[in-house]
């Protein structure tokens, strides 16, 4: 049945969910309308929890950076008494970005511009001529920073939200979280961000890259030159990649695939290439962890990759290394990517330095792999072009499927449910 | 005698034979000659890009870079941007490798420090991205002729949310 008569003459939605009848399709409109991205705007990026930054980020008392989230200018901070704070990064005055440095230690935020000076609580706590200001100007903290209306943090990640009546964020996280501790369980004293921020962007929707993060489908095609290294680098790529492979919806719109590693993962499965010391570094971690957690989750966490998306925009890939990112649009064709390293905690130098080249073999902007992700996306971001005649894309793959695995696109299918259901509304 | 001068004389190299050398190198990336151009590297040698507007001293085993290769993943990078599977550089990209501002920085006949300033034009479909910064080298001299034992390409834009990746040796 066409897609016209299925809506018998009625305008269809953009998601187009038939998977009774093995038809799951997304309209090329959602990656292109002004009025998609503004409604994105106001029903996800202002309603649902978005990832701020680690704890490690600000591990000092005085410890600062400064943040863009979804277009939104945060100084993230750690206050004298330990408690991690995020405000925005305005002015009371007349609205000059107080903090202009990326990060930083402070003992105060003073605005230059007529020197009205915060402390780490964003309480006012100085300007010049305060003589001239009535007695009780400051009595209800309107010339206070304007914290955000909410943040919290699960296991050293800090989301905040735009709407202050959302849910708390643990119920927001829902399924994610058992996935996220399986990361953060990796070392008994923590995990830390390793210093560095890659900051770069993709001329795509933002959308695109949400797929594409846990897309298995397209790994072989679109990085055959990165598998061409593993090859030449270590022999061999296993063969238990989709063998072991399975994707989770987890509900709510996050989504993870688990699956086997054809490349050495820092916890802790070894390759050729990492030699004698590497194999018994790789055993001493995995005794490590089989001793605190049990031989099955040790293996689980050493030996299967996971690429997770937490709806809307945020990723944890466990892959050849530990990568968090986070992309926001800056327009329908447009968004600007934040990506960083998570490690251990007090982990060995040497393999401190082995972690981020094995990360560096694929991910980022100068990575094996990342750059052609970047290129596809642009590609279809300039597919659409075409979509007055050629409107739809295609999500079906492996619906129906009984054992649907890493290579279907179950993943996507959550996102999408999940982005319909806040933009489109409940449907019968 | 200006410090430069001074370097100069201790060593055999002159700034007119670096840049030479670093023309030359430009010419081949323009060019796309990579195989050519990684044989300006001596085996062993490392080739680095930390994030954009990092200081002299960033160190690759303790920050996340964009590149950090030692000269196994060079040469696998030469390879595969010389693929049509590496589908971000196929077909390959127009670029324009600008060099200046060329100084000796110090060293002896053994090994000498070198920096440049660059400007990268990177064309395809229409678009157009600037990578500009500055190039830092340890050379050396074998057998009469120069070789690269480092390279380090620093950015001085803010971020890469413009250009949005280092597809390219920059
Ligand atoms: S705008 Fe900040 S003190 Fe006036
Ligand atoms: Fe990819």
């Amino acid at each position: 049945m066409g897609m016209e008569m299925a809506f018998a003459g009625q305008t269809p939605p953009l998601v187009d969910d038939r998977s009774a009848n093995g038809i799951f399709r997304v309209s090329r409109h959602a990656f292109v309308e002004q009025s998609v991205f503004e409604s994105e705007q106001r029903e996800i990026f202002n309603k649902c929890w978005l990832y701020l930054g680690h704890d490690s980020e600000v591990a000092a008392p005085g410890d600062f950076l400064t943040r863009s989230v979804v277009g939104r200018k945060i100084i993230f901070t750690r206050n004298k008494a330990g408690k991690v704070g995020a405000f925005f990064n305005t002015c009371p005055h007349r609205g000059a970005l107080v903090c202009r440095e990326k990060q930083g230690s402070a003992n105060l935020f003073r605005c230059f511009y007529h020197s009205w000076a915060f402390d780490l609580d964003g309480k006012l706590i100085n300007r010049p001529g305060h003589e001239s200001y009535a007695d009780d100007a400051n009595a209800n903290g309107e010339h206070n920073l304007v914290p955000v209306p909410r943040l919290e943090s699960y296991r050293g990640l800090y989301f905040l939200n735009f709407d202050r009546n959302a849910c708390d964020l643990a119920s927001y996280l829902g399924n994610s979280m058992e996935f996220i501790d399986l990361v953060m369980d990796q070392s008994a004293d923590g995990m830390e961000v390793i210093g560095g921020t890659q900051e770069y962007g993709f001329k795509a929707n933002w959308k695109l890259l949400a797929e594409n993060s846990a897309d298995g489908y397209h790994g072989q095609p679109t990085h055959a030159t990165y598998f061409d290294y593993v090859m030449s680098t270590n022999g061999n790529l296993g063969d238990n990649v989709v063998k072991i492979s399975k994707p989770h919806d987890l509900g709510q719109g996050h989504a993870v695939v688990e699956y086997g590693a054809p490349w050495g993962r820092p916890i802790a499965k070894a390759v050729p290439a990492w030699g004698e010391e590497g194999e018994r570094e790789a055993a001493a971690l995995r005794a490590d962890l089989t001793q605190r957690l049990g031989a099955e989750r040790a293996d689980r966490i050493a030996y299967t990759n996971r690429n997770m998306v937490i709806f809307p925009n945020f990723v944890i890939n466990d892959i050849m290394a530990i990568t968090l990112r986070t992309f926001e649009p800056v327009g329908p064709g447009q968004m600007r990517v934040n990506a960083w390293a998570l490690g251990p905690k007090g982990e060995a130098p040497k393999a401190r330095e082995r972690r981020l080249y094995n990360f560096l073999e694929f991910l980022g902007p100068g990575g094996f792999a990342t750059p052609d992700d970047c290129e596809a996306l642009a590609l279809c971001q300039e597919g659409y072009s075409n979509m007055a005649e050629a409107g739809w894309n295609d999500i079906s793959k492996g619906l129906n499927q009984e054992r649907p695995t890493i290579e279907d696109e179950v993943q996507m299918r959550a996102f999408w449910r999940e982005w319909s259901r806040r933009i489109e509304g409940e449907r019968a | 005698m200006s410090a430069q001068l001074k370097i100069a004389e201790r060593l055999s190299v002159s700034r007119t034979e670096i840049e030479d050398f670093l023309f030359e190198e430009a010419a081949l990336l323009d060019d796309w000659k990579l195989t050519e151009w990684l044989a300006l590297f001596e085996p062993g040698a490392s080739y680095h890009v930390p994030p954009a507007g990092s200081p002299d001293d960033a160190d690759p085993a303790a920050t996340l870079f964009y590149v950090m290769d030692d000269y196994h993943r060079l040469s696998e990078r030469v390879k595969r941007l010389l693929k049509r599977t590496a589908h971000v550089e196929y077909p390959h990209s127009r670029c324009r490798h600008m060099i200046s501002n060329v100084r000796i920085l110090g060293g002896d006949d053994r090994a000498f420090t070198v920096t440049s300033n660059f400007a990268t034009y990177r064309s395809k479909r229409g678009r157009t991205e600037l990578y500009f910064g500055h190039h830092n080298y340890v050379m050396t001299r074998a057998d009469g002729s120069i070789r690269i034992r480092q390279k380090t390409s620093f950015l001085d834009s803010d971020d890469i949310a413009e250009q949005g990746k280092v597809s390219i040796i920059i």
